[in-house]
């Protein structure tokens, strides 16, 4: 074939790759789409794949290391991911879409700054056109890079996950956006220049480390989602650095939803984006927690005979299963006492915060891993006016979401975010590990409800304990 | 401004208004999934890896793009392959009864 018909060819491979991403982003919208959405997707991925080996092939490498460089790094690297795709559990999920995050963004970040050093060494100096995205890519790339991989350790527990404070942190945080700027400001109006291109990598990564370490854990969904819409952004800088419109396309495409969906989450946690990037929250909130626990006055211990009991005998049980869920790995043992409880006729509904888990949506992947069956999952809106006529509310976990000072206390730190109206139920057992506060740190004024009995207990050893007390009623 | 770049910049901007209209009414339940499949979308950077291996010919370009690939390579393959386990979770089962597993695979 024409080397000409044959570069038509890839063009429309490509258009029709990002085609693709586009509509297959769009059935995700929606539950009974989305497989599909994603498969369609990686099928984009793959044209587009095979479209740029088609044109490498067709247009010969540089040098006779390009082929073993691209087949052997992407077996390693598909490999790889391949793996923790298939190793990872539920549970630690939200950790490895930060990871593939790093990845991605630091390919993006590499892509620009290899391209310019090519440029460079060609010493006919880089247009203005190539540098802006360069920098910007450089920039943006690393910055992810280094915060996806703390967002990644604070989720695991290798990195604190309470907010860590860098004396003068943020005097350090504008020093290096002023290096990253004088440096982005030098090669764009200056001379083209390497050694100042790795001082803004290096000012790059600082910042990334910098920007997440002061923020708390319940904000890390938000940070990734963010960061996410970094990498499309810094793919599409790559983009316009290589002259490649499927990169342009895909990165503005992911840059764009992922900033929306930023938005949305920071939303369902009546947080702003600005607020979280600041990193509000674990600072300053002292003294209103210790006024809430000041009036907190005692809480009722139960044991699991009685809420076996309780539950027995009930018509209406809600449970609302939180991130200690999540922890305990108590996803199937939640649903076994579900099941124990319908067969006895009692009618059982999971009330899912919008921000139960980590993430949004985290806790509808777990349960559903449990074979819990979709149409039982409520969301916030639906199930809570359901919690007045409720005779049994079962909190597994759940912390923040269910604490009433949301709504009625106007000091809290928390006041505003929407919550689930567990404190409406006729009766209300709380599984959690201690009187321990949750994520924004503040003590839950629920517990010190009169009709609210404390099961003290990991979910899981909990959950256990009630079901098989609830076999022996 | 010459004429590649305009049009570059132009489907970059028509790119970021799909994107802002693609994902607007998303139940929260799959924000999760949807985040990890946008995030499996960046790993288009793939392309961009394997040109610059393509153009490589020196050894420390070489290397780069030999990073690079890696790097985009996890982020494609783990990215997609996360997001289907996580939605083929997804899936409508007829009312299950009441404590019957039904030997269904977990």
């Amino acid at each position: 074939m024409e080397q000409a018909t044959l570069d038509t060819l890839i063009r429309i491979a490509y258009v029709l790759a990002a085609a693709l991403f586009v509509v297959g982003l769009h059935q995700m919208n929606s539950p009974a789409t989305a497989r599909n959405g994603n498969r369609l997707s990686a099928v984009g991925m793959t044209i587009a794949v095979v479209a740029t080996v088609v044109h490498i092939a067709s247009r010969g490498t540089s040098s006779g290391f390009a082929w073993p460089i691209i087949v052997a790094g992407f077996l390693i690297g598909g490999g790889l991911g391949l793996w923790m795709a298939r190793a990872v559990k539920m549970t630690a999920m939200p950790q490895l879409v930060s990871l593939f995050n790093a990845v991605g963004g630091g390919a993006a970040a590499l892509v620009a700054i290899d391209e310019y050093i090519k440029l460079t060494d060609l010493g006919v100096g880089v247009p203005t056109e190539t540098t802006v995205p360069t920098v910007l890519g450089v920039v943006i790339g690393c910055v992810t890079f280094s915060g996806s991989w703390i967002a990644s350790g604070k989720l695991q527990g290798v990195v604190p996950s309470r907010p860590i404070v860098i004396p003068g942190g943020r005097l350090v945080t504008i020093a290096l956006a002023a290096i990253a700027l004088a440096g982005a400001g030098y090669l764009v109006f200056g001379v083209a220049s390497v050694p100042i291109l790795f001082v803004i990598i290096g000012a790059g990564l600082v910042f990334g480390v910098t920007m997440v370490l002061p923020i708390g854990g319940a904000d890390m969904p938000v940070v990734i989602s963010l960061l996410n819409s970094f990498t499309g952004t810094a793919a599409a800088m790559a983009g316009f650095v290589i002259n490649n419109p499927v990169l342009i396309i895909s990165g503005a495409l992911v840059g764009a939803a992922g900033g929306i969906l930023t938005k949305l989450m920071a939303d369902a946690m009546n947080r702003s984006v600005v607020n979280i990037i600041a990193g509000g929250f674990g600072t300053g909130d002292a003294a209103a927690g210790a006024a809430v626990g000041g009036a907190g006055g005692s809480v009722r211990e139960v044991n699991p005979d009685d809420v076996a009991i309780q539950l027995a005998y009930a018509r209406h049980v809600i449970i609302v299963p939180g991130y200690g869920l999540a922890v305990a790995q108590a996803q199937h043992q939640v649903r076994k006492l579900a099941d124990l409880l319908e067969a006895r006729g009692v009618d059982v509904k999971y009330a899912i915060h919008p921000v139960a888990g980590r993430m949004p949506g985290h806790m509808n992947v777990l349960l559903a891993e449990a074979n819990v069956p979709y149409p039982q999952l409520r969301e916030m809106d639906e199930i809570n006016p359901e919690f007045e006529r409720c005779d049994v509310a079962l909190v597994v976990g759940a912390n923040d979401v269910t604490n009433p000072a949301a709504r009625s206390n106007p000091a809290s730190p928390i006041y505003g975010m929407p919550i689930l109206d567990v404190d409406h139920a006729k009766s209300i057992v709380v599984i959690k590990r201690s009187m321990r506060p949750g994520y924004a740190g503040i003590d839950n004024e629920l517990y010190a409800n009169p009709r609210c009995g404390m099961l003290f207990a990991d979910a899981k050893d909990g959950l256990a304990s009630l079901t098989a007390a609830v076999k022996a009623v | 401004m010459n004429e590649q770049l305009l049009s570059a910049l132009t489907i970059f901007v028509l790119a970021i208004l799909v994107g802002f209209e693609v994902i607007s009414k998303v139940p929260a339940t799959l924000h999760t999934p949807l985040m990890s499949g946008a995030n499996s979308i960046h790993g288009i950077v793939l392309v961009g890896a394997m040109l610059i291996a393509q153009a490589a010919d020196n050894p420390l370009s070489q290397a780069l793009s030999f990073v690079a690939v890696v790097f985009a390579a996890a982020n494609v393959v783990g990215g997609y392959w996360v997001t289907d386990r996580m939605l083929q979770m997804f899936r409508r089962r007829p009312a299950a009864k009441p404590g019957g597993a039904e030997g269904k695979t977990p």
